[in-house]
């Protein structure tokens, strides 16, 4: 084994409270991070639901003729974001409400004339769902005289985004007050393994060990420190997972690659913040 | 291979520690650095092991340049040049044989190559009867042996030492003292700094340096150049 592996594994069996808490520390914090992936997948998913449904949908007169339509039709799909334009009849308009209002079947039952008008519903390319768009293909389909009116669920669109930017800055801000907290503990425990082992550091730097030899026990502790603590990350969050899944409700867990780029992360993180800690302290110890 | 060239170094409140210091020591040279308590023999050999820098002046060491060497390459100066102490520091708790191999495994020996080398090395110092004994269990003379051991671990063209002798009695300083000169006739070069008059006495062939108050006031070898309040306790 390299010594840089058996120093950091000592570390840890020397002082396990201390290395235990500062990977404690980093899964409590990406735990958080682990939280708000659960959610920001969920909420996208959800999100990602709901946005296939903005649509543009331009209700017709009833003295409307099939080569207007026609028309209509064509030009719409010239429009590059738009990916399909289907016509709705007056007929298939009352099929579909009952269908999707089976308690009221007798009201239907009992109209002498169809009230439901025929209707155009234009359908967004995937990426292009933006309020623009949407706001652009509206207006188009309003030129048509023949179009009566033209809805698009403005609000809809209002809300998802905000919610997405608002979720997004929530994680960051939460990330990133925990991350600092991860990194100040991580600091701690390495200034303490630094000390513990400063008369061994005094030997290297005397006899000629390279600054890279002397600090690399210590990145390899914060590494470990971090892998354990993405591991413990991804534990919590899991069982948080299977609780909400069984008492709650129904929600998906986070795609493997989240959770392999969290795990990632976090020792990443674990290296980088005993980098900062070990430039520090080692300058403390001569 | 030690070359200081008009060397000054001044500690913050403290003033001068030295002053205007130049000298050479050679290839396979053997050299006393003598003074009171405080004159900067210490100091001396901090600053020709580049653990600090001058204030003002250049040194050379084994054709490290204090002027260029980048503080990433210390090392390189480390492997080149050993050093020991008074007190030894040797880490407590473990064998003469793992004081030895830490600096090997430390510095990149293949470990295949660090058992064997550090017992070659502690016989070298004769110590290879108490390889496995726990060093804070070994004498004084047996210490300073391990850490000459320890010095030696990257096969070094120079050996400092400061008051290697200060903690032990006559007959170890004796052991440790021919040590020194066993290595030097192997073509070491040595600077030990010592206030032990009769130590240097008894080796009057060697090279006598002694400091006062932060300058340089006698060389033996330029006995005439030495400055106008010229020593009064020397060896010669
Ligand atoms: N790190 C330091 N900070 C401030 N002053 C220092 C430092 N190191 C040495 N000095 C001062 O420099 C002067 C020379 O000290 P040095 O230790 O080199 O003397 P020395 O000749 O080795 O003495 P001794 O025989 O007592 O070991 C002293 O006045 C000392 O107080
Ligand atoms: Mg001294």
């Amino acid at each position: 084994m390299s010594y840089a592996l058996r120093e950091a594994l000592a570390a840890f069996r020397r002082a396990p409270v201390l290395t235990g808490l500062a990977s404690a520390m980093v899964g409590m914090a990406l735990y958080v991070v682990g939280l708000f992936g659960l959610v920001a997948y969920n909420l996208q998913t959800s999100l990602a639901l709901l946005e296939e449904r903005v649509e543009v949908v331009a209700y017709l007169r009833d003295d409307v003729r099939t080569e207007e339509i026609e028309l209509a039709v064509a030009e719409l799909r010239e429009i590059p974001e738009v990916r399909g334009v289907e016509y709705v009849s007056k007929d298939r308009a009352l099929e579909d409400a009952r269908a999707e209002f089976p308690d009221f079947q007798q009201v239907f039952a009992d109209l002498e004339v169809n009230p439901l008008p025929a209707s155009l519903e234009v359908e967004l390319q995937a990426g292009s769902r933006t309020e623009e768009n949407v706001d652009r293909i509206a207006q188009v389909a309003s030129a048509f005289p023949f179009v009566e009116e033209v809805t698009y669920g403005e609000e809809w669109v209002d809300r998802l985004f905000t919610l997405r930017r608002i979720g997004a800055l929530t994680a960051l801000i939460v990330g990133t007050a925990f991350a600092v907290v991860a990194a100040l503990i991580i600091g701690t425990a390495l200034r303490i393994a630094i000390f513990a082992r400063r008369d061994e550091i005094y030997i290297m730097r005397l006899v000629g060990a390279k600054d890279a030899f002397v600090r690399r026990p210590f990145l390899l502790e914060g590494a470990l420190a971090g892998l354990l603590g993405g591991a413990l990350a991804l534990a919590l969050t899991w069982l948080t997972f299977r609780g909400v899944d069984s008492f709650l409700f129904t929600i998906a867990w986070i795609p493997a690659a989240w959770a392999g780029a969290g795990v990632a992360v976090a020792v990443v993180f674990g290296v980088a913040a005993s980098s900062l800690a070990v430039r520090r302290h080692l300058r403390e110890v001569t | 291979m030690i070359e200081l060239t008009r060397v000054s170094k001044e500690y913050p409140r403290r003033g001068a520690a030295l002053r205007d210091i130049s000298f050479q020591v050679g290839k396979g040279e053997f050299a006393f650095l003598t003074g009171h308590s405080g004159s900067g023999k210490s100091t001396t050999l901090r600053l020709i092991h580049m653990s600090e820098k001058p204030s003002r002046g250049r040194i050379r060491v084994a054709g490290y340049d204090s002027e260029r060497i980048s503080p990433r390459e210390i090392w390189k100066v480390r492997r080149r040049v050993g050093f020991v102490f008074q007190d030894f520091r040797l880490l407590p708790g473990r064998t003469a044989l793992e004081n030895v191999a830490f600096a090997l495994e430390v510095t990149g020996t293949p470990g295949k190559l660090i058992v064997p080398k550090a017992q070659r090395l502690l016989s070298q110092v004769g110590l290879a009867p108490k390889a496995g004994a726990l060093v804070n269990e070994l004498s004084g003379g047996e210490q300073q042996r391990v850490a000459v051991a320890r010095a030696l671990a990257n096969e070094p063209v120079i050996l400092l030492a400061d008051e290697p002798t200060g903690n032990l009695d006559e007959r170890a300083t004796k052991g440790i003292v021919d040590l020194f000169f066993q290595l030097n006739a192997m073509g070491m070069a040595v600077l030990m700094a010592t206030h032990d008059l009769e130590l240097m006495r008894r080796r009057s062939h060697a090279r006598v340096l002694e400091l006062d108050e932060g300058r340089l006031v006698f060389d033996s070898a330029n006995p005439d150049d030495s400055g106008p309040d010229s020593p009064t306790g020397r060896a010669s």
